[in-house]
């Protein structure tokens, strides 16, 4: 990525890629089917959520396995939203950026009294805490069903393919240009922070919490301020969804929904926004992939029945166990830390965010001695120190 | 600075180059939207999924997760009976293909195989797709689609909003419907008894307890309780309607909490007389929750129906092609369901005619016709797609299940008696 606008620096250059990258996925929707669009729509509704994740753990070092709530934050703010508006009268793209950003609102408040638990909380009892939480989801929607109308959720009126684009795009792929467009927002933004020196603080906590304390970050601020970060994006992902189909409902958002994100985040590279993006492909495209395979296979209806919808789980497993015995860094990991050999740990790390910084995984600090690929490159022995002579 | 902006300009250049290659992309390979066949006015109906041999349909159902125990058998039953058909020549020469898409009762799996049914299968429409949350998730999509959707599997009144949704047409009796029943049953055999409710918390028990109250009047219901799918639990409500002196219990229950509100109270050594709406009242799937103790546990359990039951012609020919075709799978309420179903459909397709279209297929649904094989005909017509009308009051005596005579049919807000008048079976079942 570093031969391409060489000279190209800083934010700027963020910005141009995410300019190019989102043209390039707009322009890919014409090359698509109606139901392809609509799995990459679905796929860049993951994205935001597995972006978010992905900062969350692998740059911050607390880990959630309650995205899918946050998701489901988003999509009931959005749909609650827009039904008010749509009774209000309004409609067309207002109604669709205000929902929107009822969502993020909704899950970012969320995420903020996440937040501050998990900063008070550390490794397993914050894990405990976000999986209680994605498991009340729908004990919670069934009790205020006036409101969320418990298992059946909540529909909303679909927008249609503006006026003037209507002759040109189908409805699917005006809906995939809408996700492409949030999640390319949302994703850039994961970017500048990574890259700043919110990420560096971040990074910083990570690696060793009294090392930063001592050296004046604001530790609990920092991972309130993930957090927030980090269900902010899950939010947009979530009413990015709810847009593209009309509905919420506690049952899209299960626990395993939310593991499915979580591999999504390792499967691609913790702290890679690339990673992030391989990893929401994956997750949308195998399950779908391995049902067409099944069915192509002529095996007996029973065994059939059996395997559609459980294979897929099996599938996930695996694959992440292969990819951690063969690349612990993940898929999109793995390109950072062949580089890394090659170039500085300071230049490799600014990248514009498609390497990893899995060099410390959380659960990692315990076993200094299983050595990773990328902490075998480290060139000093305590990285956060060389984060914060640079930070001042 | 300059190399800056000698990069910006490189990058001006690419997306230049990008938004001209997307225009020429435009032209070959937009997908155009589905329905949009009708802008051509040499065309003179929708017939995607027929060719001159087969008919594609498909479904999204529950073969896994919770629901699964339940339900997965309707659409083998379905599957099973269309082979029959298929083995007979068909309809109009043409073999029915039913594609089974499993959700896991799922609504975020049913909206992408749905979506693939529609948009990759290309079905020529979608029959008896299952659940009020699921389906409800897809609903918009299909009738933006101009999708028929065809026969729900679920007794929503959402699936009866003809200006609303002019493709969507239940199967079910809608809840409203069996609750205004049972109540009316109640009433009428039962005088004085104070009438209680446990139902589920969403649109089921919603509309249940509308057609409760629609019998009995707005006070009439003595006391209501709700419980939620996903609390296995109902030793709570079960003791607060007891402790409100309730006599009659009516269920808007699915089978498994059906069978765990009779064993709850069972062991709280309560006995009120227990009525269930045709979702949660068929009597091998609660002998199978309840064991041995069903029996003794179900005498006297009253329930409502549409379909063919007990000693009868049609249960008959099912029962058989249940053996030939589906393994001599258990035969039960889902198997006649499936296979009511499944036949409902191919006289709906025998009655569009020798080339059906989309348009042609709902104007036979419509035109009011169609009479399938329930316990009255068919109420389909321009303003009703609800199926059902008219409900039978079943009950079980030593083990067995069926009709006693007593039918009711709802229609404006009114419940009346009325005499049954079952379709009998002609032709072998295959219609046309």
């Amino acid at each position: 990525m570093k031969r391409v606008f060489p000279r190209l620096t800083g934010t700027r250059r963020v910005l141009v890629f995410a300019g190019i990258l989102t043209l390039l996925a707009i322009g890919g929707t014409f090359l698509l089917d109606p139901f392809r669009n609509f799995q990459l729509a679905t796929a860049a509704a993951y994205l935001c959520a597995v972006g978010g994740l992905t900062l969350l753990i692998g740059l911050s070092g607390q880990l959630s396995l309650g995205h899918a709530a946050l998701m489901a934050a988003g999509g009931y703010g959005y749909a609650l939203t827009s039904n008010a508006l749509t009774d209000a009268g309004v409609d067309g793209v207002v109604r669709f950026a205000v929902a929107l950003v009822a969502g993020v609102v909704a899950a970012s408040l969320l995420g903020l009294l996440l937040g501050l638990a998990g900063a008070r909380l550390r490794g397993p009892y914050l894990a405990g805490l976000t999986l209680a939480l994605v498991i009340a989801l729908p004990a919670f929607t069934s009790v205020f069903s006036a409101v969320f109308r418990g298992d059946q959720g909540v529909q909303t009126a679909y927008s249609p393919v503006p006026e003037f684009l209507n002759r040109l795009i189908a409805l699917e792929q005006w809906q995939a240009w809408v996700a492409i467009g949030v999640a390319s927002v949302t994703t850039t933004a994961l970017v500048l922070v990574r890259r700043g020196v919110g990420g560096l603080r971040m990074r910083a906590v990570r690696d060793d919490e009294t090392a930063a304390r001592v050296n004046g970050v604001a530790v609990r601020r920092v991972k309130v301020t993930a957090f927030t970060v980090s269900a902010a994006a899950a939010g947009a992902g979530g009413a990015v969804l709810c847009f593209v189909t009309q509905s919420v409902s506690p049952g899209g958002y299960t626990l395993a929904f939310s593991l499915l994100l979580l591999v999504a985040a390792v499967i691609g590279g913790l702290g890679s926004i690339g990673g992030a993006a391989l990893g929401a492909v994956i997750i949308v495209v195998l399950p779908w992939l391995l049902n067409v395979l099944a069915g192509a296979l002529e095996l007996p209806t029973e065994l059939e029945q059996r395997l559609s919808g459980n294979l897929s789980v099996l599938v996930f497993g695996v694959l992440l166990i292969i990819v951690m015995l063969v690349r612990p860094t993940g898929l999109a990991g793995s390109w950072g830390v062949r580089r890394r050999t090659k170039s500085t740990h300071t230049s490799a790390d600014a990248e514009l965010g498609f390497t990893a910084s899995a060099d410390r995984m959380p659960g990692s600090d315990q076993a200094p001695n299983r050595q990773s690929p990328a902490s075998t490159t480290g060139t000093t022995s305590n990285p956060s120190k060389q984060f914060l002579a640079q930070e001042r | 600075m300059s190399h800056q902006s000698s990069a910006s300009r490189s990058a001006r250049r690419f997306g230049v180059l990008l938004a001209a290659s997307a225009l020429v992309l435009t032209a070959c390979s937009t997908p155009s939207a589905p329905g949009s066949d009708s802008d051509d006015p040499a065309a003179t109906g929708d017939s995607t999924g027929v060719t001159d041999t087969t008919v594609t349909i498909g479904t999204h159902t529950p073969l896994t997760g919770p629901a699964a125990a339940g339900y997965s058998s309707i659409s083998a039953a379905a599957t099973a009976y269309f082979e029959y058909i298929n083995e007979e020549g068909g309809v109009h020469g043409r073999e029915i293909e039913y594609i089974v898409k499993d959700d896991g009762y799922n609504p975020a799996n049913t909206q992408t195989v749905v979506r693939e049914l529609v948009q990759q299968d290309e079905v020529f429409a979608i029959v008896n797709g299952l659940g009020t949350a699921t389906h409800q998730s897809v609903l918009e999509f299909l009738n933006q689609n101009k999708v028929p959707d065809l026969f729900v599997a679920s007794g929503s009144t959402s699936w009866n909003q003809p200006d609303k949704y002019p493709f969507t047409f239940g199967f079910n009796a809608d809840y409203v419907v069996e609750g205004a029943a049972l109540a009316q049953y109640a009433a009428d055999e039962l005088p004085g008894t104070s009438v209680c409710m446990l139902g589920q918390d969403d649109d089921f028990g919603d509309d249940f307890l509308t057609g409760l109250e629609t019998a009995l009047g707005a006070d009439g219901v003595a006391h209501v309780e709700r419980y939620s799918v996903s609390n296995q639990d109902v030793t709570a409500q079960i003791g607060a309607l007891q402790a409100a002196g309730c006599e009659v219990v009516t269920l808007a229950t699915i089978n498994g909490f059906t069978a765990l509100a009779i064993g709850t109270a069972a062991q709280l050594g309560w006995f009120p007389q227990w009525m269930a709406s045709s979702s949660g009242a068929d009597y091998p799937t609660l002998q199978g929750y309840l064991g041995d103790a069903a029996p003794q546990l179900l005498q006297g359990f009253i329930g409502t129906n549409y379909s063919p039951m007990g000693d009868d012609d049609w249960v008959t020919l099912f029962r058989e092609i249940n053996d030939e075709y589906n393994d001599g799978a258990p035969f039960d309420g889902n198997t006649i369901y499936g296979m009511s179903v499944a036949y409902t459909f191919a006289e709906a397709l025998a009655a569009a005619g020798e080339d059906p279209t989309r348009e042609s297929l709902l104007e036979a649904i419509t035109s009011g016709d169609l009479q399938g094989n329930g316990i009255a005909p068919l109420a389909f017509a321009p303003d009703n797609h609800a199926a059902y009308l008219t409900v039978g009051i079943t009950s079980v005596d030593q083990g067995v299940q069926d009709y006693i005579g007593t039918t009711y049919e709802v229609r404006g807000g009114a419940v009346t008696a009325v005499e049954p008048a079952p379709v009998a079976l002609t032709g072998n079942g295959i219609p046309g």
